[in-house]
């Protein structure tokens, strides 16, 4: 397949930046979208110019790091899958394709299709925990979770925090991932303890990194590599609404 | 932070406000209809025989609407932010029209109501026709329904501000489903088609009156 690349090309965090064109020759559709921009980096390389550089881990679809905008879809469009596990048997030959980096204030980028996603961590730092003795370790069933409880905690848990969510939102916010987090935990006895606290200061920290406000466009859902639901968003919405009701 | 800085609970207060302006839409909607069995007049008499009812009415409408648009609006200011560079390509897989113009919607809607406000309220666009009595010397509001709604520029800008109204509806019915936290997996295409079809049904309600006065269905013999 022979396919025309837009690349977002930028130096660095205060570079304008901009779409620089670039031909992907002989490309294989079995090569994941990952492998093709490989292929161009060979070229690009062969003739002395500078690579594209774009974030990438684990080639398996479940670390989360590639984070790429592929035309105007995070991850691309295939349902339930990051970028490296798109491949390019998705696309025909003489495709034109546009890939940008996630675009949001709380995201500055790095460089070219990086940006720095540490925003994210900051709101986990600010309560996305829950806090234990430590000590003798308990007996594995000394706490039971009802069965419904456990799955949909486990359903959050499987967020990877890519951050698909911010780049697909219009407003730019981080509500999905939040939610999925305040969710997991609130969902079970050990979380339980701190959840009103944890989705306040969750939901503060998101503001104050930038991030926009959720209006209940859905998009975060549609694009999760991981399937994580708004139905969160709501869980969200109801553990914000108990945390201030006296108790 | 806040209930009120605090991003979902200024999206509890939209919900709130949102939901309290709906319920005013379906009154004002009841109100309206009597026009079908001719007792438009008579509400309006009963509505100015009791002024302190009216005054709380709409000094309470004033309150929760200056609250709905200035969260409305900074927030979409908020959000706007959130994202400073804009994409090249942008391709939405769910986000409605009706959800990205919410901020453009409700900006038209404050305009028509100024207008609607001047129009009927206060009677001050068309004192020509507003301000007749009937034979009971009562405000003859039919009249200047059936006149006003007879000039097709006033009957059109009516009809597309209840467009923009019915945009708006179709996404926030839905939206203080899920802000409420009322939604789960299996509830929420069905809040959204439910949000859809209140938006549609308060359409035709409010639409139905310029339309059969401009199809002479409903006509004034005075």
């Amino acid at each position: 397949m022979d396919l025309t690349l837009f690349v977002w090309r930028q130096k660095g965090p205060k570079d304008p930046g901009k779409l620089q064109e670039y031909k992907a020759k002989n490309i294989s559709p079995d090569m994941s979208f990952l492998e093709m921009l490989d292929e161009v980096n060979e070229e690009l390389v062969m003739e002395g110019k500078e690579t594209i550089v774009f974030d990438h881990d684990c080639r398996e679809g479940i670390c989360g790091t590639c984070s790429q905008v592929i035309n105007g879809i995070p991850h691309g469009g295939q349902e339930r899958t990051t970028v490296c596990q798109l491949h390019m048997r998705k696309f025909k030959d003489g495709d034109t394709i546009y890939i940008e980096p996630w675009r949001a204030k709380a995201f500055p980028i790095v460089k070219d299709l990086i940006v720095d996603r540490s925003a994210l961590d900051r709101i986990i730092q600010a309560g996305g925990y829950m806090s234990n003795h430590t000590g003798g370790a308990a007996d594995a069933n000394a706490i039971l979770i009802p069965k419904p409880a456990a799955e949909m905690a486990m359903d959050a848990a499987e967020c990877i925090g890519c951050g698909a969510c911010v780049a697909a939102c219009p407003n730019g916010s981080a509500m999905l991932f939040t939610a999925a987090k305040v969710t997991q935990l609130a969902m079970l006895p050990q979380g339980r303890i701190e959840a009103a606290q944890r989705v306040c200061v969750m939901t503060d920290a998101m503001l104050k990194e930038g991030f926009g406000n959720c209006t209940n466009h859905y998009e975060c859902q549609a694009v999760c590599p991981k399937g994580i639901k708004v139905s969160f968003i709501a869980k969200l919405n109801r553990e914000f609404i108990k945390a201030q009701l006296p108790l | 932070m806040q209930f009120l800085s605090s991003s979902v609970g200024r999206k509890i207060v939209m919900a709130i406000t949102g939901l309290m302006l709906l319920a005013f839409l379906v009154i004002h909607l009841f109100g309206n209809s009597l026009i079908y069995v001719g007792w438009i007049n008579a509400y309006g008499e009963k509505l100015h025989s009791l002024p302190p009812v009216v005054w709380a009415f709409r000094l309470v409408m004033l309150c929760v609407f200056a609250v709905h648009i200035y969260f409305g609006v900074t927030l979409a200011l908020e959000n706007n932010a959130a994202r400073p560079a804009p994409y090249a390509v942008k391709k939405n897989l769910r986000a409605t029209f009706s959800g990205r113009t919410m901020i453009w919607t409700g900006l038209l809607i404050v305009v028509f109501l100024i207008y609607h406000l001047l129009h009927f309220t206060m009677r001050m666009t068309n004192p020509d026709i507003s301000n007749s009595l009937d034979e009971l010397g009562r405000l003859d509001v039919f009249k200047m329904v059936v006149f006003s709604f007879k000039n097709f520029a006033i009957a059109g800008v009516y009809i597309a501000a209840m467009m923009a109204i019915a945009l708006h509806l179709s996404h926030g019915v839905q939206s203080f489903v899920q802000t409420f936290g009322l939604n789960s997996d299996k509830t929420i295409p069905t809040v959204e088609k439910a949000g859809t079809g209140v938006a549609i049904v308060l359409f035709l309600g409010y639409v139905s009156i310029p339309l059969v006065i401009i199809l002479g269905i409903m006509n004034y013999k005075g």
